[in-house]
């Protein structure tokens, strides 16, 4: 095992009778970063984070997390790690103090330290008026927060995060990923699945899950290199037309509205990308205005996940 | 003790979610005295005043007397007096009354006729206690009156023990106090633990430190307590309200509840651990409980029920703990003397402990 992966897994994978939800996964998650897992609902990221923290036993394969064997003996580990369900988990009828303190209870974090610890989270993550407030009745960025303090309340070395933020406002998650850097940078790994873009373009390094399957993995800078791609923009004042003009065009593998522009994906092997479109247009009589630009994370996943089912037929 | 102060954590906490569900914390105390006062006042085995018409068609004065005396027994409350038997059937049959008298009019000829009955009862025979009391009715003397009644000849002379006044509230608390535990223990362990998965928080526990024994035990601890304050209220109430005796020791009788509240959270966390909704919890409580109520010989006696009838009864907790709690409040046996009871009820733990831990572990993956 190396020390410098917090999770390394080999050949992962989790069936449900005949769907694979995890297919043959092979992960390595370096220590004191932020590690993000994106991928449509239903490619496996719930799935693989329930095995990682041994609540799911792999069909086959295995991984390595935190030097715990999964799977194997998944209690040794639970002291060590974080884990953030993607519905909020904690009590709604206890206030936000008590609920700190059971989770506290339940680590048997040191009792002479427990209540500093708590009232410590309580300011660190914005809760101190919230304090005997039921936890039922907060916002859904507050509870986020609770979430995330009780998360990391026991000071764990890894933590899990089960799209955390699918239920928050754009400013609460901003917030939010402010303490997850934050988090980091004290040397806590972390883990996370998202289907936000933004989110994914915020991690140290990330995966690209599609019905199991890892389509693509390196930092988001790396993945945006190595999309195969030419990337085209198309500005056009009618838009549904020149998309209708461009699903003609065999070359084009992917084309995504966004307003009045187009994102066009020609794969790499077609060396006049430009021309390709501009006679496409040309030819239904469509005035617009076509570029080169760099991939964004969108692209990349285009390419990787639907872009590439197409190239394989 | 890392394990003791989690566990504590579970039940210090369930405690806490419990205090602040008002609806629950009433029903704790709600349900057993709602169903003493309903079940102590209005199950009643000793049956008066059942309506009744009669058709007097000899009208003679001693069939007057018949009929007076009839009233006297207060067994009977006529409400009617018609001409033909017809006319009483047809009462019958629109269940205004339950028993109809008819006198023939050769009446005092039959009453010298030792083979020809005297007086016809019809009876509303879709009630079994209604036919049962008029049987007793078969042994009233009809005679001439010479101001001499004959008594009729007793053979069989029956002494009832242990509840002489026939007061039926002594039969039905014990009995009760077995089934509102059934319902109370059982609900409240399964609800409680099904609850906690709807709401996702059975989710983030299991990814904590804390065991599945330790959950279990930590959940089901202040329902083993609460169980103990129904008794408490079930017995103060049935002394106060019904004079129900208590005969034995009480510090037994809350030894054997003890063993039967354990019984009953068992079946509890095993149907926690199949019901998936809080409404099916309730629904598969229920099931257990119709039968707990049917044939535990709370309501009818346990040997004249078929045998197979008699095994299901025999596999119900509630059973065991009406046999015990019958023994020891109102024959003043001792626990000791009770013992197969109390095996029974401690196999039922092992084999509901069992399923529940093997499927609880389960569940997880």
């Amino acid at each position: 095992m190396n020390a410098n992966f917090a999770i390394e897994s080999r050949g992962l994978s989790k069936h449900f009778g005949t769907l694979k939800a995890v297919d043959q996964l092979d992960l390595r998650v370096p220590r004191g970063q932020i590690y993000g897992f994106l991928g449509p609902n239903g490619s496996g990221k719930s799935t693989t984070i329930r095995m990682l923290c041994g609540l799911l036993t792999p069909t086959e394969g295995s991984a390595t997390v935190l030097g715990t064997e999964i799977p194997g003996s998944a209690r040794l580990l639970k002291p060590k790690i974080g884990y953030m369900t993607q519905k909020f988990s904690l009590f709604g009828d206890m206030t936000v103090f008590e609920n700190l303190q059971f989770i506290a209870e339940i680590y048997s974090f040191p009792k002479q330290k427990r209540t500093a610890r708590i009232e410590e989270l309580l300011k660190k993550y914005d809760l101190l008026e919230q304090r005997k407030q039921l936890a039922g009745t907060m916002s859904g960025g507050q509870k986020q927060r609770l979430a995330l303090a009780c998360a990391v309340l026991h000071r764990p070395e890894l933590l899990l995060l089960d799209e955390p933020t699918s239920a928050v406002d754009p400013q609460s998650r901003r917030d939010f990923w402010a303490n997850l850097f934050r988090l980091a940078e004290g040397g806590t790994t972390i883990m996370v699945s998202t289907h936000y873009m933004d989110e994914a373009e915020r991690c140290h390094r990330l995966a690209i899950l599609d019905h199991g399957v890892k389509v693509a993995d390196g930092t988001p800078r790396e993945l945006q290199a190595s999309t195969g791609m030419h990337i085209i923009e198309v500005t056009a004042d009618d838009p549904y037309h020149a998309q209708e003009a461009l699903d003609e065009s065999t070359a084009i593998v992917s084309v995504t509205q966004l307003g009045v522009r187009l994102r066009v994906l020609i794969p790499e092997q077609f060396s006049d990308p430009l021309s390709e479109v501009r006679n496409c247009l040309t030819k239904h009589s469509i005035k617009a205005d076509v570029q080169l630009t760099a991939a964004s994370l969108e692209d990349v996943f285009v390419a990787v996940t639907m872009g590439s089912g197409e190239l394989a037929t | 003790m890392n394990s003791l102060s989690r566990l504590m954590a579970i039940t210090k906490k369930e405690v806490r979610q419990l205090s602040r569900d008002r609806l629950t914390f009433g029903m704790i105390v709600g349900i057993p005295i709602i169903q003493m006062l309903l079940f102590g006042y209005a199950i009643n085995t000793d049956v008066r005043n059942l309506k009744t018409a009669v058709a007097d068609q000899a009208n003679t004065h001693l069939s007057r007397q018949f009929v007076s005396e009839l009233r006297e027994t207060q067994v009977v409350r006529i409400v009617d007096q018609v001409e033909t038997p017809a006319m009483l059937e047809e009462l019958l049959r629109l269940g205004e009354i339950s028993i109809g008298v008819v006198i023939p009019r050769d009446f005092e000829r039959r009453v010298i006729d030792p083979d020809r009955p005297a007086v016809h009862l019809l009876v509303d025979g879709s009630d079994p206690t209604i036919s049962g009391v008029a049987n007793q009715l078969r042994v009233m003397p009809v005679a001439f009156d010479t101001g001499v009644h004959e008594k009729p000849v007793n053979n069989v002379e029956v002494r009832p023990y242990y509840n002489p006044e026939r007061h039926t509230p002594v039969n039905v608390i014990p009995g009760l106090m077995g089934i509102i535990l059934t319902l109370t223990m059982m609900l409240f362990t399964a609800v409680a633990i099904v609850r906690e998965r709807e709401r996702g928080n059975l989710e983030l526990l299991i990814n904590t430190p804390v065991s599945s024994a330790e959950l279990m035990i930590g959940k089901v601890i202040p329902y083993i307590i609460i169980g103990m304050v129904q008794l408490a209220l079930i017995l103060v109430v049935g002394d106060i309200l019904f004079q129900v005796p208590m005969r034995g020791s009480v510090f037994e009788l809350y030894l054997a509840a003890g063993v039967f509240i354990a019984a009953n959270l068992s079946l509890g966390l095993v149907i926690s651990t199949v019901a998936k909704t809080q409404f099916q919890a309730m629904q598969m409580t229920f099931f257990v409980l119709l039968p707990s109520i049917l044939l535990s010989g709370f309501v009818f006696p346990f040997d004249g029920m078929p045998k197979f009838a008699q095994y299901i009864g025999e596999v119900l907790p509630v059973t065991h703990f009406i046999r015990l709690t019958r023994g020891i409040m109102l024959r003043d046996a001792a626990l000791s003397e009770l013992y197969p009871e109390l095996i029974a009820l401690g196999l039922f733990i092992l084999i509901a402990m069992t399923a529940a831990a093997l499927r609880f572990t389960k569940r997880l993956d």
